[in-house]
């Protein structure tokens, strides 16, 4: 889908929530809803940022590593991606504190979806560096380069604007995945929702008013990406460029 | 002691009853998504007109969060006349989200089909119900095999967010024995191990699918 539509539908998303607020019966709810909204992009935020510090060195350590340290690697991987979020949720709220540690909620929710989106971003992480041809190796090599130079300098930075549309997918998969930390008494957008449901059983508002938001925030990362590709690939002859 | 081997086994069978319902959940949703799915691809192509609107629709199902359109589903629809228990509920919103995941799968495979193919189909005065039929859909299935298998997992790892509308699936057995017990250390994490095994299996299960299909259709 074009940047254009994209920016379309962000506009008429904006759009429709701004009509629905003249209605009293809607208007009654954005206020609670926005103050959710504002967790679910703290969460979201902070959680992509783990997950793209863990996701490059997951791949990291998976490519170049020690033995050991490659090991320890696969299996992170393995495990986040082999298990369901929601699972791993419960699993660092509940289990963990009868192993002695206790964690926020929050701090529980940034770390399971930052550790869980980081296991499937280290996949395309490396991906993106086995895209970038041999030939830059070994002209680094050429150039009498150390390899953390070669990956620093040379591989990296052209890896990088291949991965700019998987991770822009990742992000999105994450802000959706925020939904579940509601489960973990968070008060983010779905909690909102449900306790205000639970109180005043307006479904109908409450729910289109909360799809709408999503689908906006979600639009913005879109958008965001294909900016950022666009600025990334200029003057490139690879990728999407402008 | 923090692993109780006993209280381990006693759970055991309540949370394998649980499974059966998630495993339950996770083909029925399957089927909806993948033919659901194939509809909306099919369409897009077959009515022109349509393409616009199932794009935008797709975008929509595909930017808001599945646990919120479980929620639209039991909460909102029983609004309009439709009240549906939640088993039922879950399932339809875990199928109609995949399937706008399964939508672009197909419409890759429909992508991949040479050209002429269609042409050549017009050439024979097909009519489009049976050029998707007997040309286009037996071509482009078996290259798409094992991305779809890859969604059939994924849907399985989703189906823990049913037990927000307290369908008893593994997850929410899982947080009953918990909340009954006070132990949650054995049932949580015998779910993760389960999803984990069922996982691992999987994915092993479609690499030998994608070298069999591979190896039958020469590209």
């Amino acid at each position: 889908m074009g940047i254009r539509t994209l920016v379309a539908m962000l506009v008429v998303a904006l759009a429709v929530i701004g009509v629905l607020a003249t209605q009293a019966s809607y208007r009654l709810f954005l206020p609670g809803l926005l103050q959710g909204a504002l967790l679910t992009i703290e969460i979201a935020v902070l959680g992509s940022l783990l997950a793209v510090v863990m996701g490059m060195l997951a791949a990291l350590a998976r490519m170049y590593g020690p033995a050991p340290l490659r090991w320890l690697a696969t299996v992170y991987v393995e495990i986040f991606r082999g298990t369901s979020a929601l699972v791993q949720l419960f699993w660092l709220f509940f289990v963990l504190p009868q192993f002695g540690v206790t964690l926020d909620a929050f701090l529980v929710a940034v770390l399971a979806l930052g550790l869980n989106v980081g296991a499937y971003g280290s996949e395309c992480v490396r991906g993106a560096i086995q895209s970038v041809p041999r030939g830059q190796w070994e002209a680094g090599t050429a150039l009498n380069m150390s390899r953390a130079q070669m990956l620093r300098r040379i591989i990296l930075p052209q890896a990088f604007i291949a991965m700019i549309p998987p991770w822009g997918n990742l992000f999105i998969e994450l802000l959706k995945s925020t939904a579940l930390v509601s489960l973990i008494t968070l008060t983010d957008l779905a909690f909102k929702a449900q306790q205000m449901n639970q109180n005043t059983f307006k479904t109908v508002p409450i729910f289109t008013l909360v799809l709408l938001m999503y689908l906006a925030m979600s639009l913005v990362v879109s958008i965001g990406m294909r900016l950022l590709e666009r600025r990334a690939s200029l003057g490139l002859a690879r990728g999407r460029a402008a | 002691m923090i692993w109780d081997w006993s209280f381990t086994f006693q759970i055991l069978p309540v949370l394998a009853h649980a499974a059966i319902v998630s495993i339950e959940a996770t083909l029925l949703g399957f089927v909806i998504a993948a033919t659901l799915g194939l509809v909306l691809a099919v369409v897009r192509i077959a009515v022109p007109w349509t393409a616009w609107t199932i794009s935008v629709l797709v975008e929509l199902i595909r930017s808001t969060p599945l646990l919120i359109q479980i929620f639209f589903i039991y909460f909102v629809f029983p609004k309009f006349g439709l009240v549906l228990d939640a088993f039922t509920a879950g399932v339809l919103a875990i199928g109609i989200h995949y399937a706008a995941y399964c939508s672009e799968v197909y419409r890759a495979g429909f992508d991949n089909i040479h050209r002429g193919q269609w042409e050549a189909s017009i050439a024979l005065n097909l009519s489009s119900w049976t050029t998707f039929r007997d040309i286009i859909i037996p071509q482009a299935i078996p290259p798409i095999v094992p991305a779809l298998g890859n969604y059939l997992v994924a849907l399985f790892k989703e189906t823990p967010l049913l037990s927000a509308i307290a369908v008893l699936e593994l997850m929410q057995t899982a947080k009953i024995i918990g909340s009954e017990t006070f132990r949650y250390t054995e049932p949580i994490t015998l779910v993760g191990l389960f999803f984990l095994a069922m996982s691992l299996v999987s994915a092993a299960l479609i690499r030998a699918l994608e070298r069999l299909l591979n190896r039958r259709t020469p590209r």
